[in-house]
């Protein structure tokens, strides 16, 4: 056990893979040399050498195009996008091609990549620093969208991601590289080595991709968040002192139902967080899955609390991100309803 | 007629946007009297290590092996055997009576769609008889002479057109966009350029699996306007990839001229050039220089010397698609006046003059395919054509991902339970 953040934990699982399998690259944009604007792969290249963690030309499309090809011929790329925000030159290659390689040849081809951006709000990087497109990738049939939001849940996970022979998009919280941020910016950031969390095993394990994690047993509302918005909802439940159970669903495709709708069935109630817009953002999805299984136990509107229907703003950062207050308002009116 | 807008640098703008325009429009006499080709044996061949910035005149040039009077010359001339030229012949002519039949079937409504690549068999022919199967093709919808040399069963080829029980990709891929790994031919997709630049990544692949494999991408004259095109010349340069980037310049994207992809402004071989590639500019319409320039291409690659980019100048003879009337937007008949002829008939002309082949003998052949082709189809279609037969439709949610998840599980129960 080492106690790590979570960019270490990243750059430890990629580390240990790469140890493990000969066929696991590393590359994208300032990822080589200079291990990544977040540092994520820093030591690779001087570790595995250039062949396998290099820097890439400034193309996003052509960084995932040269991944697919690669995984179609035996090897498991694993590429960085330096922020999610960047990431819609590779669309047409993501949703056209890896995403349907494996369905269009009969399983004759299939594209085992797994693509990491950092993606999230909270760090005042404005309209193309901080966005969250993740239901842009869950529509997708063929893509597994996953996101973390602790670096022991960030290591397990991203082996996970390698492992799988389906295409991965790997979403990182960059707001919570460091520490884990509750939405109060006015206060100093607890560093991880102060959570339990931090606590990461030094080789190989796995946290299955599609398994929702429990963060806090309640029984008055269910809160599904993930992402940075796991500690806003814990903080929002500690501050409303309304017994909450937030779950943290890591994985959106696949989806771990099965938690989701146990939970619900004994809350009655539900609260769904994210900093994504609102107008068929995961949410929705949600909703509608919720509304769908539990229908004769829901005692109250499904809430959704949510980014703005906005362009991710710079000046009115605090008042786009999601507050611990707005989420403990959220819950407030899912408990008094009815 | 058509004249192109004045863009002369003496003018003062016109608020007329200078829009390529096409030599001829339907109503017009066939002419390509505005194309210059360069006689056989201009081109010289240099060694495969030589320096790309040495050769840049093949990228302006024409190679070109076969004249007029079928006669073999130059230094790209593969002096192939009377066998190979055989053979070549026969998979052009059986891939062009497969296309036949195939449009036919299609207005016979046996199938929903079709694309021929009728003057362009020599292209997709010769690079799969110079490349093997251990090489990956990333092929464009109109390289199935590639399948057709390569001895892929027919029959597989239809009942993926028709989508029957027994299509291989079961049901789930519109008609030709065919997958043949053991064939070295690479899963289709209808999404035009997005294969240029992972082509460059299989071929990166193969040098860090440290094999002499290399991959062969094609690419239309209207598609090398998609940013796929820049990225795959790029990655290609920059990682020094064993990889061929074909271009085939067939002068039509649909209904549009290959000036609206900038074919006008330099040659489409000349793009590699700004990226450090070689680039050679090959008559498409001849199989030997055809030849001649994967080969050497090819060896380039295998070499560990990296990418090379070949423009094929040919013409598209017939419409884009069994959807599409080119009537409606160039003159008739104009593919009979394309100046470079067609391959199979110079291919046939120059075994005639070596008197390796006859007319008879080509007839023979010609009767032979037919047949060949028809049992194939009569074998297809007793599987069934579109509509009369299907895989099981519970293929529909498998492979989508390596196992199914619970969504897909209960759709295909609500789907089959019906």
């Amino acid at each position: 056990m080492s106690t790590m953040n979570m960019i270490q934990a990243l750059n430890s699982a990629m580390d240990v893979m790469m140890e493990r399998d000969p066929t696991v690259l590393v590359f994208g944009e300032d990822a080589g040399y200079f291990g990544g604007v977040f540092r994520a792969t820093d030591g690779l290249q001087r570790k595995y050498g250039v062949s396998r963690c290099f820097d890439a030309p400034i193309a996003e499309g052509g960084i995932v195009a040269t991944a697919i090809g690669m995984g179609a011929n035996g090897l498991r790329p694993v590429v960085e996008i330096q922020f999610v925000d960047y990431i819609y030159p590779a669309y047409d290659q993501l949703v056209s091609e890896a995403a349907r390689l494996r369905y269009r040849s009969n399983g004759e081809f299939s594209a085992p990549i797994t693509v990491r951006s950092p993606y999230g709000g909270g760090i005042m990087g404005g309209q193309t620093h901080s966005q969250s497109p993740e239901a842009i990738f869950t529509h997708v049939p063929g893509l597994k969208t996953v996101i973390p939001s602790t670096p022991y849940d960030a290591k397990g996970m991203l082996i996970s991601a390698i492992e799988d022979d389906d295409p991965v998009i790997f979403l990182e919280p960059k707001r919570i590289y460091n520490g884990p941020f509750d939405g109060h910016h006015d206060r100093p950031l607890q560093p991880w080595a102060m959570h339990p969390a931090s606590e990461v095993p030094a080789g190989h394990y796995t946290v299955p991709l599609g398994s929702a994690d429990i963060r806090r047993s309640g029984k008055a509302v269910t809160v599904l968040a993930y992402g940075t918005m796991v500690y806003v909802a814990l903080a929002a439940v500690a501050e409303s002192g309304i017994d909450a159970e937030v779950i943290d669903l890591r994985s959106l495709v696949p989806l771990d139902l099965e938690t989701i709708e146990a939970s619900v069935k004994k809350t009655g109630r539900c609260v769904i967080v994210h900093e994504a817009p609102q107008t068929s953002g995961f949410a929705g999805e949600l909703i509608a899955l919720i509304q769908q299984h539990c229908f004769y136990h829901l005692e109250a509107p499904i809430e959704r609390v949510t980014g703005w229907d906005t362009p991710y703003p710079h000046a009115f950062e605090w008042d786009y991100f999601v507050s611990p207050a707005r989420v403990a308002a959220a819950l407030r009116r899912a408990v008094e309803a009815v | 007629m058509n004249q192109p807008a004045d863009t002369s640098p003496d003018q003062v703008p016109t608020g007329a946007i200078a829009v390529p325009q096409p030599h001829g429009r339907p109503g017009d006499e066939p002419d390509f009297s505005h194309l210059e080709f360069p006689p056989v044996g201009s081109a010289r061949r240099p060694a495969v290590d030589e320096s790309p910035a040495q050769m840049r005149e093949l990228a302006y040039g024409l190679i070109r092996v076969l004249d007029a009077d079928g006669a073999a010359g130059g230094e790209w001339n593969p002096s192939l055997s009377g066998e190979t030229m055989r053979r070549a012949l026969r998979a052009m002519v059986l891939t062009r009576t497969f296309d036949d039949r195939m449009f036919r079937a299609h207005r016979q409504g046996k199938t929903s769609f079709y694309m021929k690549c009728t003057g362009e068999e020599a292209i997709g022919c010769a690079q799969a008889m110079v490349l093997g199967k251990d090489d990956m093709f990333f092929p464009t919808y109109r390289v199935q002479g590639i399948l057709i040399t390569r001895d892929y069963p027919l029959v597989q080829m239809m009942n993926q057109i028709y989508s029957n029980a027994s299509d291989p990709l079961q049901g789930r891929q519109l008609p030709i966009l065919y997958s043949a790994r053991d064939y070295g031919f690479f899963s289709l997709s209808g999404n035009v350029g997005t294969q240029y630049c992972q082509a460059v990544g299989w071929a990166m692949a193969n040098t860090y699996k440290n094999n002499t494999n290399i991959a062969s991408a094609f690419i239309g004259d209207g598609s090398t306007a998609t940013y796929d095109f820049h990225h795959a010349l790029n990655f290609a340069a920059v990682y020094r990839a064993p990889v061929i980037l074909n271009i085939t310049n067939n002068q039509w994207a649909i209904s549009s001229f290959q000036g609206i992809a900038g074919g006008e402004q330099t040659t489409f071989a000349a793009r590699g050039i700004g990226f450090g590639l070689p680039a050679l500019r090959v008559d498409g319409n001849d199989f030997l220089a055809v030849y001649a320039a994967t080969d050497w291409a090819a060896q380039r690659a295998r070499k560990g010397l990296g990418a090379t980019v070949i423009e094929f100048y040919t013409y598209r003879a017939e419409g884009h698609s069994t959807s599409d009337d080119p009537s409606k937007y160039r003159p008739k008949d104009e593919a009979a006046h394309w100046p470079m002829g067609d391959p199979i008939k110079r291919l046939k002309q120059h075994l005639i003059a070596l008197g390796e082949w006859s007319e008879e003998q080509h007839a023979a052949m010609e009767a032979e395919l037919f047949a060949q082709v028809r049992t194939a189809a009569r074998e297809a279609e007793a599987v069934g054509t579109l509509g009369q037969s299907r895989p099981p439709v519970g293929k529909m949610f498998e492979q989508v991902f390596t196992a199914p998840d619970w969504r897909l599980e209960r759709q295909r129960q609500e789907v089959e339970g019906q």
